[in-house]
């Protein structure tokens, strides 16, 4: 499972990288989101990977810690998710705005010579 | 006292009500929504001056005072944590907004929609950001300045500014990456976020984990240089500062200081006095980045046509100069920065709010403006708008008036005397000459090119600065002179006048920061502050 995790984050990041570096918004936009999904793999892989752990105590009380999965990775995850997406969110409406006001999808408002 | 305490949070929520309420109020009634924020904003800074008084109060104390919220014990759950360095900051910010929001008050605040609460969102983000005591907190908090900061930097629309602006988003959106990878690789190596917690376990951190940790420590470091414009991570700060508008641009000073500020809170805090050999980490990469930061800086201001970019570039000297002396890590030298720090915030504010008013005569951006307001405002607003020109009460003497700031900015961004830029340029280099550094009698090598540096980029900045000057104020023959508001002109006297006072009050001044640098280099002060509090406070 870490193998398949780990190559599931390098290609998200590699993909991730590689569009951001292009100079179209729309490459910008995908390649960010990509991004973000490696980082919010990243910090979930970083509460250790545990198989069939509840992260939250059951109703009955104190239990043995090590049989639960971390949670605050988890937690994290869930805040990186929601700002993640509101900050997506503003960017595409600012590449709309460009794209109006420029004429142009590329990343400085005009292509290059 | 029990309720005092209960302040600390304060700086968080009083903007973000103030800026909630704003957005119920209809866009239409300007006077009551700017009322309402700065009447918000005022008390900030009343709160904040209270807070100093605290943070300072208990003498040589260098115990730091913690709030945790929801009254969990501090590990962990959510702390606030105030000390010197963090009650300077806030005070800085709340002065500084103060001034950009009574200057943006005669038009800037009527260009585009929600001007006043994004203006106290940014306001809540970076309260938070100096007063958490805890990495994610950060995060979040780092991430509602920038929302807010995105939405400000676009106010007043035109494709220079959506352009700079989608770089801005861009850059920035990548650096929150790398916060989080940074945040994720140092809890799992240490298995908390708690700043001071976490300095304490960072000396426990077997060897075997210390690469990780190292790597992610870097990786956080990284994405806070973005934010405070180190070279070659700060080429997108003059275009996006330049494209702001007037008001903005002089808040978003403050923003690079954030990333300074929360550089040197970590840096003394995980790799000082508790972390065993692994102290200093990361010094040599900020005192180097500093250096690189300052001669590209040094050169932008030489190179620089336009007034916006000669602030945008003054505003990298400033950071430059504190990434190196954060880097140098020796008390007096730090003591000397958080002078530096506050003097050039209120400079470099000053500076793009004049730069608004000079260029006002002949900028061809004012019909854009125009264009801008009657898009967003309605028929109410516009026939309102003449009027209230002619009743706004005109500077008298504006050209006058305008060269004396210029001058005096000039003299501030140089830092030569009799202005608190060269008290506070003096102190750095006094401490670099004669600091606890120099055990062995030696002065490095680092210290003789930052000094060097230092004062090189002082004189590119007198150059630049006259050049502009002359090309402004002396050279036309028929100048247009700017209608000039005493309201406009009011915050960049203020801010002036702050740093004169600055320059008289000096050694008060410098005993605080003094005070503060010393209580930053001993961490365990900090630590007991917060978590020395809480458990007595559990065990109750």
């Amino acid at each position: 499972m870490e193998l398949t995790l780990a190559i599931a984050i390098g290609v998200l990041t590699g993909s991730g990288v590689w569009l951001v570096f292009r100079p179209r918004t729309y490459q910008l936009v995908i390649g960010l989101s990509l991004l973000s999904y490696a980082v919010n793999l990243f910090i979930f892989s970083m509460g250790r990977l545990r198989m069939g752990a509840a992260p939250v105590l059951g109703a009955d009380g104190v239990a043995n810690p090590a049989d639960y999965a971390d949670p605050v990775p988890q937690a994290l995850v869930l805040t990186a998710i929601v700002i993640g997406f509101a900050t997506t969110a503003l960017l595409l409406v600012v590449l709309l705005v460009s794209r109006g006001l420029t004429g142009s999808d590329h990343v400085d408002g005009r292509e290059s010579r | 006292m029990d309720w005092e305490r209960h302040l600390l949070v304060v700086p968080i929520l009083l903007p973000l009500a103030a800026g909630a309420a704003l957005l119920l109020v209809e866009e239409v009634r300007h006077t009551l929504k700017a009322t309402i924020s700065m009447a918000a904003t005022l008390a900030l800074l009343v709160v904040a001056i209270v807070l100093l008084r605290m943070a300072d109060g208990n003498g040589g104390d260098a115990q730091s005072m913690s709030y945790a919220v929801a009254s969990w014990p501090a590990p962990f759950a959510i702390v606030l944590v105030l000390d010197r360095l963090s009650a300077l900051m806030l005070v800085t910010t709340a002065i500084l907004a103060l001034a950009a929001l009574a200057f943006s008050l005669t038009r800037w605040d009527r260009a585009g929609p929600h001007f006043h609460s994004l203006f106290q969102f940014l306001l809540m983000g970076l309260g938070g950001a100096f007063l958490t005591g805890d990495l994610f907190n950060l995060f979040v908090f780092f991430e509602v300045t920038l929302a807010a900061s995105y939405g400000l930097l676009l106010h007043g629309s035109g494709s220079f500014r959506v352009r700079s602006g989608l770089h801005y988003i861009a850059i920035n959106l990548a650096a929150s990456l790398l916060f989080l990878i940074g945040v994720s690789l140092i809890y799992g190596v240490t298995g908390t976020l708690n700043m001071a917690d976490l300095a304490v376990r960072i000396g426990q951190v077997s060897a075997d984990d210390r690469m990780l940790l190292q790597a992610g420590a870097g990786i956080l470091g990284v994405a806070f240089l973005v934010k405070a414009g180190m070279w070659p991570l700060g080429l997108w700060l003059p275009p996006a500062y330049m494209a702001a508008a007037a008001p903005v641009g002089a808040v978003f000073v403050i923003l690079t200081k954030v990333g300074v500020y929360v550089l040197l809170r970590l840096s003394l805090l995980l790799f000082g006095g508790l972390s065993g050999d692994m102290a200093g980490f990361g010094n040599m990469a900020l005192l180097w980045g500093g250096l690189a930061t300052l001669a590209f800086a040094t050169s932008g201001v030489l190179a620089s046509q336009a007034m916006g970019r000669l602030a945008g570039y003054s505003v990298l000297i400033s950071s430059g100069t504190l990434l190196a002396a954060v880097g140098m890590g020796n008390i007096a030298v730090v003591s000397g920065a958080l002078f530096y720090l506050v003097s050039s915030t209120f400079a470099a504010a000053a500076f793009f709010m004049l730069i608004e008013l000079v260029e006002r005569a002949r900028e061809p951006g004012a019909d854009l403006l125009a264009v801008t307001m009657e898009a967003y405002g309605d028929e109410r607003e516009e026939t309102e708008e003449p009027e209230d020109e002619e009743i706004g009460v005109v500077m008298p003497g504006a050209l006058a008036v305008l060269g004396v700031s210029f001058g005096c900015i000039a003299l501030l961004l140089a830092g030569l005397p009799p202005l608190s830029g060269f008290v506070a340029k003096f102190a750095i280099l006094k401490g670099m000459l004669d600091g606890n550094s120099l055990a062995d009698g030696e002065i490095p090598v680092g210290a003789w090119i930052v000094m060097a540096l230092v004062i090189l980029s002082g004189l590119a900045a007198l150059v630049a600065m006259m050049r502009t000057g002359i090309r402004t104020f002396w050279a036309p023959l028929e100048t247009v002179v700017p209608r000039v508001l005493v309201i406009e002109m009011a915050p960049i006297l203020t801010l002036i006048g702050l740093c004169f006072a600055m320059t008289f009050s000096g050694g008060t001044l410098i005993r605080y920061t003094d005070a503060a640098s010393r209580a930053l280099h001993e961490p365990a002060g900090y630590v007991q502050g917060v978590l020395g509090d809480n458990r007595e406070k559990a065990d109750r």
